[in-house]
């Protein structure tokens, strides 16, 4: 009896809920140990190109589901992950972890993938309003998504950082573009599975994995890019993504400014930093015996 | 000239087969126990009363009769969990809980429904695609809030309150467990629940699913029982709040009993409602609105829209639309997914209901009754509506709960606020104009906790229901239902 | 006359109207029946560039000899063609019971002058047309020109004579909102028009459920006022028959009886036949049906 041969894994990107390879062609070989583990997509910016495309397709159908069912299939994404625990718990062993902590770490992202779940519905009650304007109108506030928003999630703390980077952007509406850690990307890619297994509609997450300092700036830079959402150690990059960002007033967020790991990061305040304040005013007939107010 | 043409007929050349959801996969246990503890256990007295299948009058199981000594373990049940595994989790853990029993409803949905149906009476169609699915959906929307309430009442640390209560009615049984259970459980409370006499099965059925989602014992206890069990956990001295869903006359002496006790309530009673068609109101959907806010469900709904206010400049037309748009409701077996209007939910409220068109008639109404075949047997009442009605009648002034529509006319929007509000009931009013702004104007006056412009009858977890006046305090549904169940001193 | 918005119309009203119809479950006897019924009503249509005498000949024939085992079921209302092909399918159809249409009227734009319109018109019913589907100015409505449309439409109304019956298509993909499909139903119905009529079937969307149940209660309306009966057809994307017998359910729901009958319900459809045919099959056999046994004209 010969032993059996391992199927090895191949490592794609995630665009449009499709798992193509980067159309340039290119790979980076990740190493343990000197020895090879896996060849990751060294994606190109047509890449990032096509998944902002994809993101914006999606925008609209996502950002008018109800919030309720939006709730639902980021519960799903959280069933599914404790479903797929082990595959989750050997990448980041591979990449580095010793088990005690990779165990926590995917239970830590599970638990916040349900935190966040609950959310949906809840962020226009707490932070919406009706306004008393001293006129006879109706006159309400609410919160919209933004649109299209790229992500660049941490380059250490390739899973909790990585769903803490992309959860709070999609939970209100927002679709997103994300470049992942460079050194650390296997997790983001088994997250991949994990979403296009969970009712998420195509487009709403997308995952590009590449060199970081190449790939930024296209995401930067676009100008169909609604907002970012960044976790950049580099100075000198996130600077530039500043800079970058500014040709449409795209807003910013820093999210490395937030300690990851931290359970205060769950709150709504970051789930709030990727929406808009909408206001509508509309009359109220007053009749006639009614005192006017001017 | 529009009087010479005759009515349109619409049955009789094409009609529907019967369409009969099937139980056969289905079992109801002869018997159902009391949930106490974590476990199903007989009741001390070992009373039983029977479940009766409104729709051929005959029984589907034994329920259990929760006594004196009952009421107690469940209670001490109930503080045991609070002061020792409810109260020392994480919040975080206690929404987990909560969303398994979300699931686990979605799972058995079906199932779910189908008893529903047999046992209250209300269509398959109904209990399928609004109770059931609600009931989910408000688990799932309350699990949601369990580990975020410091961010629901600024300036405040809120905090449980310890044992609650709950009384629950006959008319939504499941989806009104799910609106008392799910935001307790959310905020820290442990509770012991009462469903309605006449439809205790499927709270019974959330029993078992409390217990395959392993909650810990004693944090939800289901007590069967009729009106005495009620008192007894109103009374009860180590209950911290009552929520009660019913009728305003049993609230009345709800309230009666708790005062001078520190006890919290909550509320939700009867109501009169008031649904108000305009003449630039987009006239065939005001008028399924209409057919909506009072027929479904048997009119057992307590912000069901019973008294219609038509502006009269529209009386001929919205009434004739009225007539035939009834023609084509049809009521009968609740198991066919075609019925519209199924059984009265038990004997006494058919007799009630016939009591009240009995003095409608008297009272100088006059009636018009869907012409249609009824079962022999079972509690039928087929949609009745009353024309030439005035604010005094009794059919008016008081809650029938069944398919019996009171109708009125106005000529201005002052007139019908007064008569709207002319009422000591507050729970619910509906408004039918295209005017955005007259439905403001309407909104912002009206005495109502609940307003549907140009819809009615929508309820959503996110939505706080609830009434003014005789029509019960406190609101269910949204960030306003986490009050309730909080000590926010 | 004035012609405006006066009707209102609430879109999610009427959306959970037709949700409520949509749920009705049809069985057995009640759905045999309505299969055939829809089987009756179908106009089979060709309205390709590329039609000849020949593959009119074959539709004609279809429409005459719909399965050879059941020969009790009905035959379809009737075939619809462009008016270049009227002489071929009346020649074909002259011994049945199965009408000719044709469209006609600078089918599908509408966009040409009144006199080709009337031209066109005379032609079709000369060569045996006896029913006209027209289309209504739909550039014209929305210019507000609305007493325009109506004209138009009265003076092919009085070409048609009691020759033949008109279709007025509205062309409600091009309408806009349920207001405007409400106003244009309410102006080819005061109009003269026999019929009105969903789409040319030319554009996406064509018939849908919610849209027909606006015209639905713009013909009851005009009963209760004036004792009139108006037909109605919805067309285009109606490929299944679960979703014609949904449209037929609207129909008995909202004008009952009286309008369950070819002479007052349309489908405009082409594929639907043989969705039917295999329904009607499966209920008469109780197993589920494939493409291959039912002949593709």
């Amino acid at each position: 009896m010969s032993k059996r041969i391992k199927v090895l894994k191949t490592y794609k990107i995630f665009i449009d809920g499709k798992f193509p390879r980067t159309e340039s062609g290119r790979y980076m070989q990740l190493k343990k140990d000197n020895k090879p583990i896996a060849n990751v997509c060294l994606s190109s910016r047509k890449d990032i190109k096509n998944a902002v495309l994809s993101a914006r397709n999606a925008f609209e159908s996502w950002s008018s589901k109800s919030a309720y069912n939006r709730s639902q299939i980021l519960y799903r994404i959280a069933e599914m992950m404790e479903g797929n625990k082990n595959q989750f718990i050997e990448e980041l062993i591979l990449q580095g972890l010793d088990s005690n902590k990779a165990i926590l770490e995917i239970d830590q992202s599970i638990d916040r993938i349900i935190y966040f779940a609950g959310w949906p519905d809840k962020i226009n009650p707490i932070f919406g309003s009706v306004n008393p304007v001293a006129s006879s109108h109706f006159n309400f506030t609410i919160l919209e998504p933004m649109g299209v928003v790229g992500v660049i999630a941490p380059e250490e703390n390739s899973l909790l950082g990585l769903i803490s980077s992309i959860i709070p952007v999609i939970l209100s509406g927002n679709t997103c573009v994300t470049i992942v850690s460079e050194k650390l990307p296997l997790c983001a890619i088994s997250l991949a599975e994990v979403i296009s297994n969970s009712d998420v509609p195509n487009g709403v997450v997308n995952i590009i994995t590449g060199n970081k300092d190449e790939l930024a700036p296209h995401l930067a830079q676009h100008m169909d890019v609604n907002a970012l959402g960044i976790n950049v150690d580099n100075k000198e990059l996130k600077n530039q993504m500043f800079f970058q960002a500014s040709n449409n007033l795209k807003r910013v967020v820093d999210v490395s400014k937030y300690n990851i790991e931290d359970s205060n990061f769950e709150s709504p305040y970051i789930v709030k930093k990727f929406m808009e304040a909408k206001t509508t005013w509309h009359p109220i007939e007053k009749d006639f015996t009614s005192t006017n107010n001017y | 000239m529009s009087s010479k043409i005759k009515s349109l007929k619409y049955n009789g050349k094409w009609d529907f087969s019967p369409s009969i959801e099937s139980i056969e996969n289905l079992s109801i246990q002869k018997e159902y126990q009391l949930f106490i503890n974590g476990q199903f256990q007989q009741p001390l007295a070992k009373k039983y009363f029977p479940s009766i299948n409104p729709s051929n009058e005959q029984q589907l199981s034994r329920i259990a009769k929760a006594e004196s000594e009952d009421v107690d373990m469940a209670v001490k049940s109930a503080r045991a969990a609070f002061n020792g595994q409810w109260g020392d989790i994480s919040a975080k853990e206690r929404a987990k809980y909560i969303y398994r029993i979300a699931r686990l409803v979605q799972e058995k949905s079906k199932e779910l429904a189908i008893v529903e149906t047999l046992d209250g009476g209300k269509p398959i169609r109904e209990s399928r695609d609004i109770d059931i699915p609600l009931a989910a959906a408000h688990f799932f929307y309350y699990a949601g809030w369990a580990d975020k309430l410091e961010y629901a009442f600024p300036n405040r640390f809120p905090k449980p309150l310890g044992v609650v209560g709950q009384i629950i009615p006959w008319n939504f049984p499941l989806m009104m467990a799910a609106w008392k259970i799910a935001p307790a459980l959310a905020t820290g409370n442990t509770v012991v629940l009462k469903p309605a006499e006449s439809t205790s099965i499927t709270a019974l059925l959330l029993a078992e699913i409390i217990k395959e989602a392993e909650l810990p014992p004693g944090v939800v206890n289901i007590i069967s029982g009729d009106g005495s069990t009620g008192n007894l956990i109103v009374n009860h001295p180590d209950v911290n709040k009552i929520a009660f869903t019913g009728s305003t006359q049993v609230g009345k002496s709800i309230m009666q009993s708790i005062s001078g006790t520190n006890k919290r309530s909550t509320m939700e009673l009867g109501g009169k409602a008031a649904n108000i068609i305009f003449e630039d109101a987009p006239l065939d959907q005001a008028v399924e609105g209409v057919i909506n806010g009072i027929y479904f469900n048997q009119g057992h709904v307590c912000c069901a829209g019973s008294r219609l206010f038509i502006q009269e400049s529209v009386y001929d037309v919205v009434l004739r639309k009225l007539k035939d748009r009834m023609q084509s409701l049809v009521v009968g077996n609740p198991l066919d997914k075609n019925t519209d209007i199924g059984a009265v939910n038990s004997k006494q409220q058919l007799a009630t209901i016939q009591k009240y068109i009995d003095v409608g008639v008297k009272e100088g109404a006059d009636i018009f009754q869907l012409n249609c075949e009824l079962p022999k047997s079972g509690y039928w009442c087929p949609p009745t509506l009353f024309t030439n009605v005035s604010q005094s009648h009794s059919i008016a002034k008081e809650e029938i709960f069944g398919p019996v529509l009171a109708v009125q006319t106005f000529r201005t929007t002052q007139e019908v606020i007064n008569k709207a509000n002319n009422t000591p009931y507050g729970l619910s009013a509906g408004v039918w104009t295209d005017k955005g702004s007259k439905a403001f104007n309407l909104a912002s006056k009206l005495k109502a906790g609940v307003i549907w412009a140009n819809t009615y009858n929508k309820f959503d977890p996110t939505s706080p229901f609830g009434g003014y006046k005789e029509s019960g305090h406190g609101r269910e549904g949204g960030l306003h239902g986490l009050s309730p169940y909080l000590n926010l001193e | 006359m004035i012609l405006d918005l006066k009707t209102k119309v609430d879109k999610l009203g009427i959306e959970d109207r037709v949700t409520r119809i949509t749920k009705r479950s049809l069985k057995s006897e009640a759905k045999l029946q309505g299969l055939k019924m829809i089987l009756s009503m179908i106009d089979l249509t060709t309205l390709e560039g590329m039609d000849t005498n020949k593959s009119v000949e074959q539709l004609c024939y279809k429409a005459t000899h719909l399965h050879q085992e059941f020969p009790d079921l009905p035959n379809v209302a009737a075939v619809c063609v462009y008016p270049n092909m009227v002489k071929t399918a009346s020649n074909f159809l002259k011994d049945s019971k199965v009408k000719v249409a044709s469209v006609a009227t600078a089918f599908p734009s509408g966009n040409s002058s009144l006199e080709v319109k009337i031209q066109e018109t005379k032609e079709a019913i000369f060569n045996g047309a006896e029913e006209i589907d027209m289309v209504i100015s739909r550039g014209k409505f929305h210019s507000g020109e609305y007493n325009y449309v109506f004209d138009e439409i009265a003076t092919i109304k009085e070409t048609c004579g009691d020759k033949a019956r008109l279709k007025v298509i509205l062309e409600t993909g091009e309408l806009g909102d349920y207001d405007h499909v409400r106003l244009a139903s309410e102006i080819s119905i005061k109009a003269g028009a026999d019929f009105i009529k969903t789409s040319t079937g030319k554009i996406k969307p064509a018939a849908t459920l919610p849209i027909t149940l606006v015209m639905l209660e713009a013909i009851k309306d005009h009963y209760y006022n004036t004792g009139k009966m108006v037909g109605m057809k919805p067309a285009g994307g109606i490929s299944n028959s679960k979703l014609a017998l949904q449209y037929l359910i609207m129909v008995k729901e909202t004008l009952g009886n009286l309008w369950l009958d070819k002479h007052w319900f349309r489908f405009g459809a082409s594929s639907l036949a043989n969705d039917v045919l295999m329904q009607i099959l499966k209920q008469k056999t109780g197993g589920y049906q494939s493409n291959n046994y039912f002949s593709k004209d």
